[in-house]
């Protein structure tokens, strides 16, 4: 299946990404990059927006509980400013047309992209589960239960993970991991999503230039 | 280098103590294997010969070394039988008064420099070897599962622990060819403290709708290369223990992410526990064993 994109390059899919060269001038499918919704998105099997924080009713609008339609949302997954993940969060609403959702999947995995649905809510997966992981992280880290290097170590051997929380904090940057914690704990108020003493710093200093 | 020569292992005809006794022995100790139950000590002897006699065929091991390795271990039922040992490492039932009753036990058999280790991996060490009568020679030693294969152990001081005994724990982990971390008397140490928490969120993302199991492993594991999906593990170690883990921290932490996620216990009720009874978050079909 073709997509057709309108708007540049973006988190999800960078300057060279493949995804964006693959592009064509027309197509059923419509993907927008940073782009608001408009008048392209009539009459196409589907059009995906790309959503950051935002949700997919602030671009559909919502009224009683039974949206959906043609309109879905998608995320590609990136820790900071590392490079993007495969995964594509798709984001569906109650009444998205299933149509949509198969041609969403088929752009999407054909390009070599893996994709997990989910419904539009704050955080979506990733971030909803990971947030409060790497705040606590980051807390035992201050608190001194071990040091850094022993709290990845751990992760990598004990759990198979191939990089610890902190080392994937740091090298994505800490400052991205207090933007959505802090999206996050505005939208639930639970102490987990509340940013953790390190991020807070990162925040502040980059604010100040630092 | 460790001065420690013998090693006992309580609770070794479990998973756990089965695995710990292996490291041990492997790297080249004379084990005491000890457990109340003789049917299961027979029966982990056997998993454990098996275990080296699939080393030989891999060619990890000659036929010799395997032989020689299995000489170093005896078995015992009674506790005096580790009356020798330079280093106990209980791996009994994840209970406090198990523990501590087992530790006051063992004191008055121990040759007065014989350390104790914990393999709990909620418990407080403190707590484990209050009132047993060498408080400063107990230490932690959480192993990972399975002890033989995981490298990792999360080594945690009590409140009591004499730094040397903590420094010749430490070092006969590495004697062992294992890879110790320092970490404190804490709930959870550093594995379980990130874990069960981590766990119950997922549960919850799939109580709250926001998606499906297969989606929210799928994610894990693309977006972070994980080898295992959360829900996925929480099949493998059991809804049940799950529900017993979270029941261990939540009363000491207050972290309401430790709570057990009311869909846990609705699925452990509706008899879901995973792979053991072959239908959790995922459809096995029929129930499986732990690493089956």
């Amino acid at each position: 299946m073709n997509h057709m994109i309108l708007g540049g390059p973006s988190r999800s899919f960078p300057k060279d990404d493949t995804f964006l060269a693959a592009a064509v001038p027309e197509a059923d499918v419509l993907v927008l990059l940073r782009r608001a919704l408009h008048s392209d998105a009539r009459g196409r099997v589907a059009t995906l927006v790309e959503l950051d924080q935002d949700s997919l009713g602030e671009h559909t609008g919502e009224q009683d509980g039974e949206e959906g339609g043609t309109v879905l949302g998608f995320a590609r997954w990136r820790n900071g400013d590392d490079p993007p993940s495969a995964l594509i969060e798709l984001v569906v609403q109650k009444n998205s047309a299933p149509e949509a959702i198969a041609a969403a999947r088929a752009v999407f995995e054909g390009a070599g992209l893996t994709v997990a649905l989910c419904t539009d809510q704050p955080g979506r997966i990733l971030d909803r589960l990971l947030r409060p992981k790497y705040n606590a992280a980051l807390r035992f880290l201050d608190e001194g239960l071990a040091t850094q290097a022993d709290l990845d170590l751990t992760c990598r051997l004990g759990l198979g993970y191939p990089d610890g929380p902190i080392e994937r904090l740091l090298r994505g940057g800490l400052h991205h991991h207090h933007a959505a914690s802090a999206a996050l704990f505005e939208a639930f108020g639970t102490p987990g999503y509340a940013p953790a003493r390190r991020a807070v710093v990162a925040a502040r200093r980059r604010a100040r230039g630092g | 280098m460790s001065s420690i020569q013998k090693v006992g292992v309580c609770g070794a005809g479990g998973t756990m103590g089965a695995g710990i006794a292996i490291v041990a022995a492997r790297a080249g100790f004379e084990v005491v294997r000890q457990d109340l139950s003789a049917a299961a000590l027979e029966r982990s002897m056997r998993d454990t010969a098996g275990f080296f006699s699939k080393s030989v065929e891999r060619g990890k091991m000659t036929a010799e070394a395997r032989d020689a390795v299995l000489a170093r271990i005896t078995d015992t039922t009674a506790l005096d039988g580790l009356a020798g040992c330079d280093l106990v490492i209980e791996a009994v039932f994840e209970e406090l008064s198990v523990k501590q009753a087992l530790l006051r036990a063992l004191h008055p058999l121990l040759p007065e420099h014989a350390i104790i280790a914990s393999n709990t991996s909620t418990l407080s060490i403190t707590e484990i070897a209050s009132g047993c009568g060498r408080e400063d020679r107990v230490v932690g030693m959480h192993f990972c599962l399975p002890a033989q294969i995981m490298k990792l152990i999360e080594m945690s001081p009590g409140v009591n622990t004499a730094p040397e005994v903590f420094q010749a724990a430490w070092d006969w982990t590495l004697a062992a060819g294992q890879q110790p971390v320092r970490t404190q008397d804490k709930p959870g140490f550093i594995l379980n403290a990130l874990l069960v928490p981590f766990n119950n969120d997922a549960i919850r993302l799939v109580e709250a709708g926001v998606a499906a199991p297969p989606d929210i492993d799928a994610a894990i594991k693309t977006g972070l290369g994980y080898r295992m999906g959360p829900l996925e593990l929480i099949d493998l170690i059991g809804l049940d223990t799950q529900i017993r883990l979270s029941e261990a921290f939540y009363p000491v932490t207050l972290d309401p992410r430790a709570a057990a996620p009311p869909l846990l216990r609705r699925m452990v009720a509706a008899g879901r526990l995973g792979r053991k009874s072959g239908r959790g978050f995922f459809d096995y079909g029929k129930p499986g064993m732990y690493g089956a």
